[in-house]
């Protein structure tokens, strides 16, 4: 292994684990805010109990969050010290406010979790209130600083020295809004429908637990909305995309010859050698479509640059089909979940719908982590789009394959954990 | 004059100061779960993890602000430490995941004694490495050992001689013994029992002859190891008052501690520490990375800065009362911190 692949791989597994954490962070608060809404409005109990269960659980998520967070923003030096001597003082501002919208959600995230019988019930479901918003802040944030990797502005290149630098305009580089809004909206879709799945499963165990039943409400509707919005904020995406970084959507629609009216392509095989795509079920003109809204635009494709200048096609094309149909599949679910609900007036617990909820459980985060391998997978070569290549922006440290194997067997070791104690947590705590 | 870039410098240090008081008394916290000894053992535990439960969280964000404002006010120096030093810099971070985390789950996971106990010992010993760590890391970037090109940001480094000698290891202890007097200090006011507090006591005045130990030989370390820092401590004209009224405050601060003046001690220790950290800080000045970096050659262009400073005004002003209200829910009297513990132990009840 180089070092260049370590440190790359060391980046994407801290990343990739990290936004499990952070994405639970952003949405779990919103579930507990309306359930504790509710308990306030309705005196319900089984409300209040809801919410104290999911701080409960969410504790140890937030916990792994923060940790799993400082590494990454070590990280930056550790790994990429060439790209933050260049980049740190354009892409700061998000970073900064991102360090604000921390310390409101730890502060507030403390007086929630242990601040029940310590404070009065409107202060405490502020707290909560905090909580949502300093979490979603902090990703909204976070994001621009990547958006600016994909869409650089805010700054000119003079002789190979940086000058005139401007963070707002950095900040709300063109590809900020499209990604705010696509991950944000991921991150409630993803958490909704994953807790909604565990309470379809416990459901289906004990069909009259009022408590399930409540948590299964709460979840599936927040689900349901958000993966509703999420094509339309996709099709935001892909628009830019098309626009500020072509060749990134020539290799998520395997796309090698430059042509007009192109099709959309599901499926199929890319042969980065042949540079061809073999098996895939094509529709006419549709890539044309909803890349430009013109269904005989042209589609630069992957032949237009050479080789070296090409991400992985294969990767980067799978992992957006995988996005694609995770997100088709939840709309579905929701929708259906919707309709069920409507036409009986009822919570919608036919038993095959429980269970098809429960299979949707993992979804919304395995869209997650494909969108991102898009995003980031796409943007190679460079580490700044056309600016820097990732190549140059490495350490010179050797042997970097031992922090990463370090940092991946600490990971492993903290999921497995993680992951026994929600288990726990969820099954022993709701008897 | 007051330019730009000082003024983040300042607000690095402060957030440093903060850090250690109160972060750092986390760690200490950590320290004195791996030394609890004694009949009283489990009560030490469990006062312990109590007064750290609620804020460790929002402590340790000041970590966080000092990267962010490092890279982005100077980022030559931050690619500069983090090239030189990655090797202590990722075991403290293995130290903070491990901290964090086994904190967490030993919390809430209360299945069996052993698996608490499992935790609580990746718990302190991570709590033992990770102030070490940090410490290593600051004593490194004022020894002078660090070259790095100004103009292209080169580092010339071979990742170890740098920090793997005396004097960043003497640092790395002097900053362990910081955590474990401000922890031992802390925990005495955090209870009624009276046992529990002179338990802690004892702790407090083990700590602060190791704090001066500390000192001690980091000074006179510093002869070779960071011959900067040691013009600035013993020539400049600041530095022999200010190193007067420090030892001053630090043997009137044992003195309160042995006459169980704990109200008086817990002031007297955090300005204590400020001191230290505040005439380090001068000492190094103007230097952020010895001998080649300094604040002004490093910064950021002031249109980066600007925006950076007016964020942390109003960062100050929503803050400032948000902590302030954490506090005094969670650290009002010790009253109060008897309440907390039936509040843990209720909680632990109704989830199994
Ligand atoms: C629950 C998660 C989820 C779901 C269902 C979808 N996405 Fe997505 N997608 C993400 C979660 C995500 C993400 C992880 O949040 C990304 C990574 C970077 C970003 O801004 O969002 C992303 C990136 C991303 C990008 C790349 C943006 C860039 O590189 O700048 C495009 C073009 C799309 N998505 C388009 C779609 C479309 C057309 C979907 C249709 C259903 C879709 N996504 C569903
Ligand atoms: C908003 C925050 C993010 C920032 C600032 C960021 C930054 C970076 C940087 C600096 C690299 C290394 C250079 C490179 O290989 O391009 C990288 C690579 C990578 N990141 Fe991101 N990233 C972010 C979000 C994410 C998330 C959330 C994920 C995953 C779930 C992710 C997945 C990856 C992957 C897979 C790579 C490796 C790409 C490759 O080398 O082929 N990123 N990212
Ligand atoms: C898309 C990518 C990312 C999103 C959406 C995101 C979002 C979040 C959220 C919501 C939190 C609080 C979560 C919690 O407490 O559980 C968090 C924590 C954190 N994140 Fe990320 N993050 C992303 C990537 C990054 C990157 C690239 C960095 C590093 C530079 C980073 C640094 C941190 C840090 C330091 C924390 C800990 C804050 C604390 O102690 O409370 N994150 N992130």
């Amino acid at each position: 292994m180089t070092d260049l692949l370590a440190a790359r791989a060391q980046m994407a597994m801290s990343l990739a684990f990290h936004i499990i954490f952070a994405v639970v962070g952003i949405a779990m608060p919103l579930l507990m805010v309306i359930a504790e809404g509710l308990w306030l409005k309705t005196r319900e109990e089984v409300y209040l109990t809801l919410a104290k269960q999911w701080a409960k659980g969410t504790a140890i998520m937030f916990a792994v969050g923060a940790v799993s967070g400082t590494v990454l923003s070590f990280e930056l030096g550790l790994l990429w010290p060439e790209f933050m001597a260049y980049a740190g003082p354009i892409i700061g501002m998000p970073f900064s406010l991102e360090g604000l919208a921390f310390f409101l959600e730890a502060i507030f995230l403390g007086l929630y979790l242990y601040g029940w019988d310590r404070i009065p019930k409107y202060a405490h479901w502020f707290a909560g209130m905090m909580v949502l918003l300093g979490g979603t802040f902090s990703g909204i944030f976070v994001v621009t600083a990547n958006a600016w990797m994909n869409t650089p502005t805010g700054f000119s290149i003079v002789n190979g020295e940086v000058t005139d630098v401007d963070p707002i305009a950095a900040m709300l580089n063109p590809s900020s809004f499209s990604q705010v809004l696509h991950m944000t909206i991921a991150a409630f879709l993803a958490v909704g429908f994953a807790v909604a799945g565990i309470h379809a499963y416990l459901l289906r165990r004990d069909p009259d637990n009022l408590f399930h039943r409540r948590a299964f409400a709460i979840a599936l509707s927040v689900g349901a909305v958000f993966a509703i919005l999420q094509p339309i904020s996709g099709d935001i995406s892909a628009k830019k995309v098309a626009k500020y970084q072509p060749i990134k959507l020539a290799a998520m629609e395997a796309q090698w010859e430059t042509e007009r009216g192109a099709p959309l392509r599901i499926g199929g095989i890319p042969d980065e050698d042949a540079e061809e795509t073999r098996y895939a079920l094509e529709i006419p003109k549709a890539l044309s479509f909803l890349a430009h809204s013109d269904f005989n635009a042209e589609i630069i494709g992957l032949k237009e640059v050479p080789r070296e200048d090409r991400p992985p096609v294969t990767i980067v094309h799978f992992a957006f089909q995988i996005m694609v149909a995770c997100g088709i599949i939840l709309i579905i679910a929701g929708l259906l979940g919707g309709w069920l609900a409507w036409k009986h007036k009822k919570l919608p617990t036919q038993d095959w719908y429980l269970r098809f909820v429960t299979l949707c459980t993992p979804l919304g985060f395995i869209a997650i982590e494909a969108g991102w391998t898009v995003t980031e997978v796409g943007r190679q070569p460079w580490v700044i789009y056309n600016i820097m290549r990732t190549a140059d922006a490495v350490t010179p440290m050797p042997n970097l394959v031992v922090p990463f194997v370090s940092f991946t067997v600490l990971y492993i070791f903290l999921s497995i954990i993680v992951f026994v104690l929600m288990r726990r947590h969820i099954f022993l705590g709701s008897h | 004059m007051l330019t730009l870039e000082l003024c983040v410098a300042g607000v690095m240090l402060i957030s440093l100061i903060i850090y250690v008081l109160t972060g750092g008394a986390d760690f200490g916290g950590g320290i004195w779960d791996l030394f609890a000894t004694g009949p009283r053992t489990k009560a030490q535990r469990t006062l312990i993890t109590q007064a750290i439960a609620p804020i460790w969280e929002a402590n340790h964000v000041w970590m966080i602000v000092i990267v962010v404002l490092l890279f982005v006010a100077f980022p030559v120096a931050f690619a500069a430490i983090s090239t030189a030093l990655h090797i202590p810099l990722t075991l403290m971070l293995i130290g903070i995941v491990l901290r964090g985390s086994a904190f967490v789950f030993r919390t809430y996971d209360v299945q069996s004694d052993t698996t608490h106990r499992r935790w609580s010992r990746v718990f302190a010993i991570a709590s033992v490495i990770t102030p070490v760590m940090l410490g290593v890391t600051l004593g490194a970037v004022a020894s002078g050992t660090i070259h790095v090109d100004v103009e292209s940001g080169a580092v010339d480094t071979d990742f170890i001689s740098a920090w793997f000698a005396p004097f960043p290891f003497a640092i790395g202890f002097f900053t362990l013994t910081l955590c474990a007097l401000l922890a031992a200090v802390y925990l005495t006011l955090e209870t009624d029992d009276l046992e529990l507090q002179e338990d802690f006591r004892r702790r407090a005045l083990i700590a602060a002859v190791g704090v001066g130990a500390m000192a001690g030989l980091s000074f006179i370390l510093s002869a070779d190891g960071a011959p900067t820092i040691r013009h600035g401590l013993g020539s400049a004209a600041w530095s022999i008052p200010f190193q007067v009224l420090t030892g001053t405050l630090a043997v009137w601060a044992i003195w309160t501690i042995w006459n169980r003046q704990f109200r008086l001690a817990r002031i007297l220790v955090p300005i204590q520490v400020t001191l230290i950290i505040f005439g380090w800080g001068l000492a190094q000045y103007p230097y952020l990375v010895t001998p080649n970096l300094t604040f002004s050659n490093t910064a950021a262009p002031d249109t980066v800065l600007r925006p950076v400073l007016i964020v942390l005004c109003v960062g100050i002003v929503l803050l400032v009362p948000a902590f302030w209200y954490l506090y005094a829910v969670f650290k009002g009297t010790s009253q109060q911190a008897g309440e907390a513990v039936v509040q843990v132990d209720d909680s632990k009840n109704d989830s199994a």
